[in-house]
């Protein structure tokens, strides 16, 4: 029985097969899931607003503002108000997937094939998450400052023109790759501790592991930030 | 049990990516409409509107200084100006006095002068009056002096 429940199964998969495209149907019960708290949670906080902030809604202020700095720092003054809702949305998805993972035991939930875990340990999570913000700074740019979103690939000199198009790839390869190694780097190492020594051991790197998570939260919207600030920004 | 199978796998792996990709990415994009009009509205309204009625307050309690202030320099402006006038009612009134009674002084004593010198010319005028008078008198007893002389002669 311990050895079922601390049994490792990297890389398999509860697939959902619709028509013929494949799904991975442990990612979207554990995001649904978590999701779900999180909504419950921002209704609860948001829905006796008043002046004075008393419990919930004061959280969740002291998230606003959170979230607000972050993305005032990164993008500026001018257009943080109209990302503000994404950065804020990447924080709280990627937080709650990390938290969630590391947090629930979904080890007890038997699933027929795969197990649940945390949402941004699945590679398909951390690039459509990447690409999302890929594709936030180009229309940020473009939206902005027009074609001479394009004067950036050539700032402050056209030799820097094929680094800043490689740029264009690396920026999403590192955002999701960083993210899902990460996770699942955590995940593996507790659930591999968890195999071999089931009682104590486990909990440090756990701890480690609330603290790699958060973190991990925190970089990836602080660079999803950067990036849109980056093209935003004005050059002089 | 550790089955890495990478890229290319059909079935299974770690870096199987297939439509979770795109599915996760709606339902993100999904999420920041929900959470925007659930969460990030709300909030910054609500924010906001503190923010500004903060910073309202204070820029009031900032005008309303200043009006303290000035008001607070008007009176003592006014304070400075009633006292120099109280001093310079009290230094005239003080002159007043002083001359007042030097006046006084004066008057008493040229009466005084004068009384004196009366009372001299006076004594002066009887004294030789007096002298006169004695004077006479001596001639006249001098004079009744010799007549007896020469009578009983």
């Amino acid at each position: 029985m311990l050895t079922n429940f601390a049994a490792l199964e990297v890389g398999q998969h509860l697939y959902w097969q619709i028509g013929n495209i494949r799904l991975h149907g442990q990612v979207f019960l554990t995001s649904w899931i978590l999701l779900g708290a999180l909504l419950v949670f921002i209704s609860l906080g948001t829905k006796k607003m008043e002046n004075d902030p008393k419990g919930l809604q004061n959280l969740l202020e002291f998230l606003w503002d959170y979230i607000r700095d972050l993305a005032r720092t990164q993008i500026g003054e001018k257009v943080y108000r109209d990302w503000m809702p994404f950065i804020g949305t990447l924080f709280l998805f990627v937080f709650v997937s990390n938290w969630g993972g590391a947090l629930i035991p979904w080890r007890l939930i038997k699933l027929p094939s795969g197990e649940l875990g945390a949402p941004t340990a699945d590679i398909n999570t951390t690039i459509a998450l990447a690409l999302l913000v890929s594709l936030s700074y180009f229309y940020a740019g473009l939206s902005n400052k027009g074609w001479r979103y394009f004067e950036y690939y050539v700032h402050p000199t056209p030799i820097m023109l094929p680094f800043k198009i490689l740029e264009d790839f690396t920026k999403p390869l590192s955002l999701s790759f960083r993210l899902f190694g990460n996770i699942l780097a955590d995940e593996l190492v507790v659930g591999v501790l968890v195999f071999l020594v089931p009682l104590i051991l486990p909990i440090p790197v756990m701890f480690l592991g609330l603290f790699t998570s958060a973190i991990q939260a925190l970089i990836f919207a602080t660079l999803a930030a950067y990036y849109i600030g980056e093209a935003v920004e004005e050059h002089h | 049990m550790l089955a890495f199978n990478f890229f290319g796998a059909t079935e299974g792996g770690l870096f199987d990516i297939n439509a979770t990709l795109p599915l996760m990415a709606i339902q993100v994009v999904a999420l920041t409409y929900i959470l925007n009009s659930l969460f990030f509205k709300p909030v910054g309204n609500v924010v906001e509107k503190r923010e500004k009625f903060v910073s309202n307050n204070i820029i009031e309690a900032k005008n309303k200084l200043s009006e303290v202030k000035k008001l607070e320099a008007d009176l003592l402006t006014q304070l400075q100006s009633a006292r120099t006038e109280a001093q310079r009612i009290v230094s005239e009134a003080e002159n007043e006095s002083d001359k007042l009674y030097k006046e006084a002084l004066e008057l008493a004593n040229n009466e005084a002068n004068a009384s004196k010198e009366k009372a001299r010319l006076e004594i002066e005028s009887q004294t030789s009056a007096a002298r006169d008078q004695l004077s006479k008198q001596a001639d006249d007893l001098s004079e009744l002096i010799v007549n007896r002389l020469i009578l009983e002669k």
